[in-house]
């Protein structure tokens, strides 16, 4: 992959200019690994979905690379580029999707499904909007144990913001004044809903107000204006200023997930500014600023797929779970497991 | 000096919020005001920052323990009445209850549910959800019917690591009375014999445990002794309780104040069924509320549920079968 610098854009930021390489290299590797997935889908290689985050790794990335160990990222269904920065693998994103024993859910949860809690790195649900409450309430009892400074971030769509639980959990994390950024990526369509029958306010930011919290924009297409938006929102929230809410505009440039071709997707918006690849966006910015070449950028991006593929390699030859050798037991407290079922003796 | 159900579960309360620190409680108007039956009354002044109001939002009460629970804290979130626990109801079966099985780290939260019927209640003050809660794996799913066990099982409830629907009863909030609170409990997960008998076995959990001691008493005169099992938890389900019982008595009547479609009775006598068909000398019976919603008025809503005659004139059939 190398990107197609159309104009020389120099950038004005004063982000660290090391950040800015890191974040992008953090894209791009996110890119390889979903590729790979798109393309281990397309030869049946993976039971059950494929949810990719193509168009969104700028504001992904953005989302968790200033959480600093303690925080809690609470991540869903398009941040494999966020999860990738707050810690997690390629190695478990493949063993997740393979149902390996050695990864986090062990075959019990795949795909996007995953997460380790101890670390605060939250393992979603499916039902949107549920993790806004539970990341507030990991914060909840951080501060409960005398802790400051722990900031907690979550990811929602333009869907989600639709749930009864978004709603419930923004408003609590409001009340309780607690350390949350909840990051709303707006990608236009949810599934194949657009954004005129989700919601009727003019901006999804507005609802920040009616929460009484604080609210930033961005163009979720441009990787330093993200890094920007985030660094905000994070140290806002970080000060104890109380939830932040981010919006941030951009499109989904893949399907809901692998099995559908979004042939729903509006072919203006794909054209139009809102459509652009963040990581072509994010070449420029970075060729422009001399921060990197397009020939470093290349070997980057074949660095990405190295591991990748290094990764995938190991993943491949775990073992699944052994149904024999499970426990077969939703509880931790052994003596309290209920007894009796038909299928236990057999 | 005695102590009703309800300063039990307080008690219980009072005691977890001493001994650990981990402890908090969240709910709506649990906290100066003390809770809408002062289950709580108290507790934010003895327990500064820890007794907190919540606002009117079910699923981010639990949402915010399951986090909590996460990080490391034993939170106990009320309900104000069982039946709004279903706004809250996808993050106890879907994000409480999974936990474990999918990451390994366990979910030590406290639903409470103040259940079941009273005078007047309605049918949005008066739901019996144990049944509901139990059906989804991962989380446990106590009935207290004493005062004894709405304090020891309370103290359990806070001390296991699962996610535990505390299903307490209204109409025993006030007029149940022990001496004083226990200073030791059966374990939970085993059924207790509440009477012993040789004439058949009535099942049954929270207040209907009540209703069937005294159904039980009225058959004496008949010369019928019966043996009345008081579950104390529905999930775990004490089957091997129920089935010594069975052998000894040969007949089965459960008792139960929720709906009769699927539902803890469906569950005891599947499993007495399956498991002890040799052991009944007559098919068993069951007794539930009527299969619609709980009624208003007092009238109505003595019909709908199970009651100590209603018990008394079932066990008569079946004890004649």
């Amino acid at each position: 992959m190398v990107m197609a610098v159309k104009e020389k854009m120099v950038v004005r930021t004063d982000l660290d200019s090391a950040l800015l390489v890191r974040a992008y290299r953090v894209m791009l590797l996110a890119r390889a690994t979903e590729d790979k997935l798109a393309s281990l889908y397309r030869a049946g290689m993976i039971k059950g979905g494929v949810f990719l985050g193509k168009g969104q790794e700028a504001l992904s990335t953005a989302s968790s690379i200033f959480l600093q160990k303690g925080d809690i990222f609470g991540p869903l269904i398009r941040d494999q580029a966020g999860r990738l920065a707050f810690g997690d693998t390629v190695l478990d994103t493949f063993r997740t999707y393979l149902g390996s024993v050695k990864g986090p859910m062990r075959g019990r949860d795949g795909n996007i499904h995953r997460g380790r809690p101890r670390e605060g790195y939250y393992a979603m649900i499916s039902h949107l909007g549920a993790l806004v409450p539970v990341v507030a309430g990991g914060l909840y009892a951080r501060r409960l144990r005398g802790e400051t400074g722990v900031v907690g971030v979550t990811s929602i769509g333009d869907g989600g913001t639709s749930t009864g639980a978004f709603h419930e959990g923004i408003n609590l994390a409001a009340v309780e004044h607690l350390p949350l950024v909840v990051v709303i990526a707006n990608n236009q369509y949810a599934y194949s809903t657009p954004n005129s029958r989700q919601f009727a306010c003019a901006d999804l930011l507005d609802k920040a107000a009616g929460y009484g919290i604080a609210g930033f924009k961005c163009d979720g297409t441009n990787p330093v204006a993200c890094l920007e938006t985030l660094q905000l929102a994070v140290q806002a929230a970080r000060e104890g200023n109380g939830p932040q809410m981010v919006v941030a505009t951009l499109l989904r440039l893949v399907g809901h997930g692998e099995h559908d071709d979004a042939g729903y997707v509006d072919a203006a918006l794909r054209q139009a500014n809102v459509g652009r690849d963040c990581l072509e966006v994010g070449a420029t910015q970075l060729i422009g600023s001399d921060l990197a070449s397009g020939e470093e950028i290349a070997v980057w991006t074949k660095e990405a797929q190295a591991q990748v593929e290094a990764a995938l390699n190991i993943a491949q030859r775990e073992k699944g779970p052994d149904p024999a050798e499970e426990d077969w037991r939703a509880i931790s407290t052994e003596r309290l497991v209920d007894g009796h079922h038909d299928l236990e003796d057999e | 000096m005695s102590v009703t159900y309800l300063e039990a579960i307080r008690a219980a309360q009072e005691k977890a919020l001493t001994d650990d620190p981990r402890v908090f409680i969240y709910g709506q108007d649990v906290g100066a005001f003390g809770g809408a039956f002062k289950a709580t009354k108290n507790l934010a002044a003895e327990f500064p920052g820890r007794v907190m109001d919540a606002p009117l939002s079910e699923d981010a009460i639990v949402g915010l323990a399951v986090g909590a629970a996460i990080e490391g804290a034993r939170p106990i979130v009320e309900m104000q009445f069982a039946d709004f626990s279903t706004v809250g109801f996808n993050q106890i079966v879907n994000q409480a209850a999974t936990l474990y099985y999918r990451t390994e780290v366990p979910c030590p939260i406290v639903v409470r549910l103040p259940s079941g019927g009273t005078l007047g209640a309605g049918p949005f003050h008066s739901q019996s959800m144990e049944a509901v809660y139990a059906h989804y794996p991962g989380l446990v799913v106590m009935t207290p019917a004493t005062v004894e066990d709405a304090y020891s099982m309370m103290l359990e409830a806070v001390a296991i690591d699962d996610p535990v629907i505390f299903c307490e009863h209204k109409l025993l909030y006030y007029h149940l009375k022990a001496d004083k609170l226990p200073d030791s409990a059966q374990p939970v997960g085993k059924a207790r014999i509440a009477r012993a008998g040789r004439d058949a076995t009535v099942v049954t959990y929270s207040a209907m445990l009540h209703e069937s001691l005294q159904a039980a008493e009225d058959l004496v005169e008949d010369g019928w002794q019966i043996e009345v099992i008081d579950l104390r938890t529905v999930k775990p389900l004490d089957t091997d309780t129920i089935l010594a019982s069975v052998a000894r008595t040969g007949r089965l009547l459960v008792v139960g104040e929720a709906w009769p479609w699927g539902g803890v009775n469906a569950e005891v006598i599947s499993r007495v069924a399956t498991e002890g068909f040799g052991l009944l000398d007559a098919a068993p019976m069951r007794l539930n509320a009527r299969d619609t919603p709980v009624p208003y008025h007092p009238d109505l809503w003595a019909a709908h549920r199970p009651t100590a005659s209603a018990i008394a004139a079932r066990l008569r059939q079946l004890l004649t079968q």
